[in-house]
């Protein structure tokens, strides 16, 4: 097999038992790796009992896997899955970074971790010595901190390991923050400070199987491919078409603080009371000119570098450091809180870094808290003496720190806006759900359909099955184009998908081919493989979990939100409209193969070999 | 050849965006195959945004040559760069130790020891820096009055200058 190390680590936590494994090359070749391969082995270890699988119990399986094109498609990352304890359904949650590339120059294509460990603990994967390490001097600590001990530690071990080699470079480094550690429902898996697997929660995961990190280093090459020669030569190619990308280059995604509010009115503005503003103290020339210290960041392979380093030198914020802060981060930790200025922004993006959140799904409950406080359906005294007045970045600080620590208030707004909107929902005996801006009890990507002028369509929340995910949503396929199922590819053969953005489909499907060899790969995969991949998705998605379960019959919706018309700006007025809605839903549906209240027809399972998962969803009354 | 027409390969390490393309590129030429801990230049990154390409600055004296007592390591008469006869490297380390930037590292597979050779005088981490106009490695004309040998420092050092340069006194914290 091309393009792969050939094995897998199958690691159960709780008696400390590591064992290597295979597939088939017909699993790979079908599921080929990242959410593809996951939503297997999922499926396979955990769908019988779906439903009843608390994903914060040791059973839950969490996964971190690499693709076939980890490394060689510009841009690497890795994939972390496992049951979602937003969603619970499983979700592809990808990170950026060289861990992927260390794993399988450590031999390695991924790591399936199941268990819990006896007391805090952290991998190590030195070539192929594997190692089950106390975690107890780390514990506790946040990103940055941790990161640098790991680092110090891994360096140490290295020359110890490996002494005649010289200077090895550093490992590199999976972690949680505190926010893992405590088993919040919005946390992410770290990665370099400021990266962050964070659709999912897998950070809880990682911190309810009392795993604090994972420590990688290979010596040896990435795997072989098909022809060198040609991929050689289609990493070239790439570059050069991502290297004329400059504005992406110039700004990455920060220019989208101003412009998502300013021009297409699709930027979450206060908990998404509105989603336009004018505010050209948030445009990027401002966080460009006063915070950033590094204008070029990326990581392995990456010819895009959509990447910034920003940290104020001076001022109250002195000592913060983030990324840029990115579109999502800006508009979730800015506008959202009713924040205008940068170094506030920079200030909060570093600090949820630290505490290990995931920024989408903070940004999104504090905005739902501050909701209420404006509405004064909490007061002060709900929320420890904290008041959490629109632009009060200090307030906010405060409550995510209780947030990653399950203190006090933090106990409920660490469930995420949905769960949190129940809990205290009951508490003062009414409907809160309306203010939580979620898809399927997960927050949602910070771009509003309601103007019609942002990317995502009118379904592409509703019918995804990532749930909130805007990085890979649900879209109806032409006859040329598949968007979802090719997010569905990226997070499968695990790269980054905003390189995609200049190289296009073909380049891609090129690429599987000179590092696989595999030639039918493109045609199946738009006909059964990607399509089975969805279903999978779908079925555990349908299934839910202990405390939560969806109807596709009533939750296929879009957050309530979406249904009130925008206050303000160019767009005023606008809304979902409700008919176009349903009209395009059910043409998903029927492209999917979904009968018209949103569950697979029994064909399409049959079609796709999947007859276990008919079998099962009969079983749980489902279908 | 006159030392005048010899190159270096100049360094501006705020300026590397840690892409590790010069990792990539050096390893496919000399191993065909993407292999970052065999590549002659490896990015260090000990503190995230302090990412450090560590190679040969070819000192002046060549102590790694001196060191060598298996007549491994002779200077390219071509470019100055140090080259290895991986027959006669036993693998001793010697030369590890006597470099001031610690650079020269064991090939994972091969067991001898690996140094930037310059690719006779091509060196390709420099050309695909430059395609991508990062410009953090350049390949100019090598100065003779420049001494290049304080620019070989170990990784560390290099970071902890970098950090401060960064982030200031904030950074201090995280070397």
């Amino acid at each position: 097999m091309r393009g792969y190390a050939g094995k897998f680590l199958n690691i159960d936590l709780s008696n400390e038992k590591v064992e290597e494994i295979k597939f088939d090359e017909n699993i790979l070749q079908s599921y080929i790796g990242g959410r593809g391969l996951a939503a297997r082995i999922l499926w396979d270890r955990l769908g019988k009992t779906w439903e009843t699988v608390d994903p914060f119990a040791p059973e839950n399986v969490l996964t971190v896997l690499t693709g076939p094109l980890t490394g060689f498609f510009p841009g690497g990352r890795v994939c972390v899955s496992g049951k979602s304890p937003q969603s619970n359904g499983m979700v592809g949650s990808t990170v950026a970074g060289e861990f992927g590339i260390e794993l399988k120059c450590a031999g390695y294509d991924g790591i399936i971790i199941r268990g819990k460990a006896p007391r805090p603990s952290y991998i190590t994967i030195f070539e192929s010595q594997v190692s089950i390490k106390d975690a107890s001097h780390i514990w506790g600590k946040d990103g940055k901190h941790t990161l640098k001990i790991l680092t110090q530690e891994g360096r140490s071990d290295l020359k110890e390991s490996f002494p005649e080699y010289g200077d090895l470079k550093e490992p590199s480094v999976l972690y949680i923050g505190p926010a893992g550690e405590n088993q919040t429902r919005i946390a992410g898996v770290m990665a370099k400070w400021t990266h962050a697997a964070g659709y999912g929660g897998y950070g809880g995961v990682m911190g309810s199987k009392n795993l604090k990190a994972v420590v990688a280093k290979g010596l040896g090459p990435l795997p072989e491919v098909e022809d060198i020669e040609k991929v050689s030569g289609l990493m070239k190619k790439a570059d050069k078409k991502c290297y004329k990308s400059e504005l992406f280059r110039s700004w990455g995604t920060g220019a989208g603080g101003y412009n998502y509010g300013a021009k297409t009115s699709s930027e979450p503005v206060r908990n998404w009371q509105e989603e336009w503003h004018d505010q050209k103290s948030f445009a990027v020339d401002k966080f460009e000119q006063r915070l950033w210290v590094k204008r070029y960041w990326c990581d392995f392979g990456c010819p895009t570098s959509c990447l910034k380093i920003a940290a104020p030198k001076t001022g109250e914020f002195k000592g913060s450091i983030t990324d840029n802060p990115d579109y999502e981060m800006q508009a979730y930790l800015g506008p959202n809180l009713g924040i205008f200025t940068p170094e506030d922004c920079v200030y909060l993006a570093s600090l949820i870094d630290d505490l290990g959140l995931c920024g989408i799904q903070a940004g999104n409950v504090l905005g739902f808290i501050a909701e209420l406080y404006q509405r004064k359906i909490v007061n002060k005294e709900d929320l420890d003496g904290i008041r959490p007045k629109w632009g009060n970045s200090r307030a906010f600080a405060e409550l995510a720190k209780k947030v990653a620590t399950r203190e006090g208030i933090g106990e409920i707004l660490a469930e995420g806006s949905y769960r949190a909107a129940l809990k205290l929902g009951k508490r003062k005996a009414m409907d809160l759900t309306i203010y939580s801006v979620h898809e399927k009890g997960m927050a949602i990507g910070a771009h509003g359909i309601r103007s019609g002028r942002d990317y995502p369509a009118n379904i592409s929340y509703a019918c995804n099955v990532q749930a909130g995910d805007h990085t890979s949503l649900a879209f109806i396929p032409t006859e040329h184009e598949n968007d979802e199922l090719n997010t569905v590819l990226d997070d499968s053969g695990v790269y980054c998908s905003f390189n995609t953005f200049s190289t296009g489909i073909d380049l891609i499907w090129d690429f599987f081919e000179a590092v696989t060899g595999w030639k039918t790969l493109r045609q199946e995969w738009y006909e059964t493989n990607g399509l089975r991949i969805l279903n999978l998705q779908r079925a555990m998605l349908l299934l839910g979990g202990p405390d939560l379960k969806w109807k596709a019959s009533a939750d296929d919706e879009n957050p309530a939100r979406f249904n009130e018309p925008l206050p303000s700006g160019p767009y005023k007025g606008k809304t979902v409209n409700k008919k176009s809605f349903e009209e395009s839903k059910r043409e998903y549906y029927e492209a999917v193969g979904w009968d018209k209240n949103g569950l697979p027809k029994p064909k399409t399972l049959k079609r796709l070999g999947l007859q276990d998962v008919e079998t099962k969803l009969k079983k749980a009354q489902i279908m | 050849m006159g030392s005048r027409k010899r190159i270096w390969i100049a360094r501006d390490y705020i300026k590397c965006s840690g892409c590790r393309k010069c990792e990539i590129a050096c390893s496919l030429f000399h191993e065909k195959k993407i292999w970052p801990e065999a590549s002659r230049i490896r990015v260090f990154m000990l503190v995230p945004g302090a990412e450090v390409p560590h190679l040969c600055v070819q000192c002046e004296d060549y102590p790694c040559v001196k060191s060598c007592s298996m007549d491994a390591l002779t200077i390219s008469k071509k470019t100055g760069a140090v080259l290895v006869d991986e027959e006669k490297c036993n693998a001793c380390g010697a030369c590890i130790e006597a470099c001031p930037g610690r650079v020269p590292h064991l090939h994972p597979v091969k067991k001898s020891i690996l140094i930037c050779d310059l690719c006779d005088g091509r060196p390709q981490c420099a050309r695909v820096c430059q395609e991508g106009n990062w410009d953090a490695l350049q390949t100019v004309t090598r100065s003779s009055w420049q001494i290049f040998k304080v620019h070989a420092c170990k990784p560390e050092d290099i970071t902890r200058e970098l950090v401060n340069n960064l982030y200031g006194e904030a950074g201090e914290e995280y070397i």
